[in-house]
């Protein structure tokens, strides 16, 4: 077996990782499986992009390569504009609709279904802006570094890996150490009670949607780096990050880390044994045995 | 009335009837249970691939071909996807309301992959051609048989309209009614909830495998195309704008919803320039996908909206007790 799947997996892992996070937090506090969280990752790509070409095109200095990356600083700057703007756009998406069926008092269910509806409204959207055509944020080629044990990376996968790693950490050290995380598990563990002990619910929720915005943002960049930006390329990630959120354990950070880099590594070593095409079949194949086996996930508590 | 317009109008109409069918099931499961289905394009692809590998003739280069009639293809059809709604239901209802509604969207993902992939027995992306139509023979006559087409889907929608309308005034459809509106109530009246949501979800699955069938055999040829996510959002779309919980209401939806999304194509056609097409069916989507949130944030009940009392019991009763009997609105 070919060792390389391993850095496959992982870096596949690495972005299912975060975009799980956002959907484990909106499902654990808002208490609704969202839908529309695959298009937060296909905006974030897509605003970095026209963010990057922006900066490109204001001044060419920022479009030289730095040091062994294939991107100048424009797409660092851009990053930083596009997590604004993604979080801006769940904001937006929160007042307009989500926001409005909490005050109606929806049902859970109507939550998710606005959430449906949501989703291929943004989709629609962005392949009416961008087309659908691919796209890429650099078309440099990378030689990949050796790291030993047969293992290759190029240094665009390298940095991916340590900024997953860093975020995680960030947002964990975030929920457990600082007073709005308190707060946001606070809600999440009963949200009438939250209200009464004082604690702003409309600050944690909109605490909520930036985090998960910026986050599932990120994770679209380095999709977008590693293979390239489409419009359905957070709907094509929507079930691995479901079947992650659900095998990490509804409300567990490091839970829907771990388990994204889990369904990466088992679509990585699915690939390599029944082939590609199968791929979107593992994170079903892994939803099913935990739903079977353990439906509270690795680090969640049985209801 | 020129025969062209006559045939196109049957046309029409039993390609909506099609979808009334979807909407029919869909509307077991939602409107009645409260169960929610992401993955209906996945079941309705359940079906029209069952029936199409019974009825099409032996074909060499792939699995079956069995050339039984087109009965048994339909049967067969809605006994596969009641069964696969079963699994799935047994697998998720029991757990989080939610879990139902990611299940069954990855069921949609993995049909649509298997139908794409194995491609010796679903004939891949190519699909599968040459699958029987009702009264073939009488294809020299277009509307003879577009005409004799339509009338077997209005059979077929009057059928399980009334067979659905029985089941809702039944005692078994009262109890999906209780469970749906206050589960621990009916709970405490003895009434196994997880039961009853799992036979309510295997009924609705049956018929979406059906309605997937009978559109098959109406079009004659199946692809993985037809079974995108977008399927799955017009059914939703038709059940939420006739109104969920009704029948009539689910039938009334899927043909002006579908009204709309065939003149919106036409339109489309004909306003934008060949090069910008792609473009504008992107933006129809979008509004559409408006469209739905905006009938869910403004009228939930849809436009026919569901009778409060289906009990011919309560009828029975006083008018002072029939107000103090009526449950609240499901959509509050």
């Amino acid at each position: 077996m070919n060792p390389q799947l391993i850095m496959d997996g992982l870096i596949a892992g690495a972005m299912i990782g975060l975009g799980a996070i956002g959907i484990t937090l909106t499902y654990s506090i808002l208490r609704f499986a969202n839908f529309a969280h695959g298009e937060m990752i296909s905006w974030g790509a897509y605003l970095a992009l026209a963010a990057s070409s922006l900066f490109g095109t204001l001044s060419g200095a920022l479009l030289k390569p730095i040091g062994p990356f294939s991107f100048g600083w424009s797409l660092p700057l851009a990053v930083l504009v596009a997590v604004a703007l993604t979080a801006g756009l769940a904001l937006l998406v929160d007042t307009l609709l989500f926001g409005l069926l909490r005050k109606h008092r929806s049902a859970i269910i109507i939550m998710v279904m606005a959430s449906f509806g949501a989703s291929l409204a943004l989709r629609s959207l962005l392949e009416f802006i961008f087309t659908s055509k691919p796209v890429y944020f650099s078309k440099a080629l990378q030689i990949a570094l050796p790291l030993g044990g047969g293992l290759r990376a190029t240094p665009d996968q390298m940095l991916a890996l340590a900024i997953a790693a860093l975020l995680v950490i960030a947002v964990h050290i975030l929920l457990t150490r600082t007073a709005i995380g308190r707060s946001m598990r606070a809600v999440s563990e009963n949200q009438q009670l939250a209200g009464v002990a004082g604690i702003d619910v409309r600050k944690v929720i909109r605490t909520v949607w930036v985090l998960g915005a910026g986050l599932a943002c990120i994770a679209g960049v380095m999709a977008g780096l590693l293979v390239q930006i489409r419009p359905y390329m957070g709907f094509d990630l929507l079930l691995p990050l479901f079947a992650a959120a659900i095998l990490g354990g509804i409300g567990s950070v490091p839970g829907a880390m771990l388990a994204g880099l889990i369904v990466g590594l088992a679509e990585a070593l699915g690939v390599q044994l029944i082939g590609a095409e199968w791929r979107a079949a593992v994170a079903f194949i892994i939803l099913v045995f935990v739903l079977l086996l353990r439906p509270q996930g690795l680090f969640g508590r049985a209801e | 009335m020129s025969v062209e317009l006559v045939a196109y109008v049957a046309f029409f109409l039993t390609m909506a009837l099609t979808y009334a069918v979807m909407c029919l099931g869909l509307n077991v499961q939602w409107g009645q249970t409260g169960l929610f289905n992401v993955g209906v394009a996945g079941f309705v692809a359940i079906g029209a691939y069952v029936s199409a590998l019974l009825t099409t003739p032996d074909a060499p280069d792939r699995f079956g071909g069995f050339g039984l009639p087109i009965l048994v293809g339909w049967l067969g059809a809605a006994l596969a996807t009641g069964l696969a709604s079963f699994l799935v239901g047994w697998l998720t209802i029991r757990l989080r309301a939610d879990y139902l509604a990611i299940a069954t969207f990855g069921v949609a993902v993995t049909v649509q992959l298997v139908a794409l992939n194995l491609q010796s027995v679903t004939g891949g992306p190519f699909g599968i051609g040459f699958i029987p139509r009702p009264f073939a023979n009488l294809a020299g006559d277009p509307l003879a048989f577009s005409l004799l087409n339509l009338g077997v889907l209005i059979v077929v929608v009057v059928l399980l309209y009334l067979a659905l309308e029985h089941l809702l005034r039944s005692p078994w459809g009262r109890v999906l009614r209780a469970i749906r509106e206050d589960e621990t109530a009916a709970l405490a009246l003895g009434k196994n909830a997880t039961r009853f949501r799992l036979q309510a979800f295997a009924i609705g699955g049956a018929i979406m495998g059906l309605a997937g069938a009978t559109q098959a055999h109406f079009v004659g040829f199946i692809a993985p195309d037809n079974y995108v996510p977008l399927l799955t959002f017009q059914v939703w779309a038709m059940l939420i704008v006739g109104g969920s919980g009704n029948n009539r209401g689910a039938i009334l939806g899927a043909v002006l919803v579908w009204g709309i999304w065939a003149a919106s194509a036409g339109a489309i056609a004909s306003l934008f320039p060949p090069d910008q097409q792609a473009r504008a069916a992107a933006l129809r989507i979008v509004l559409i996908g408006v469209g739905l949130c905006a009938i869910l944030l403004l009228r939930p009940r849809g436009i026919l909206g569901e009778e409060r009392v289906v009990s011919r019991h309560l009828a029975r009763l006083k008018p002072s007790h029939r107000v103090a009997s009526r449950p609240t609105p499901p959509d509050s």
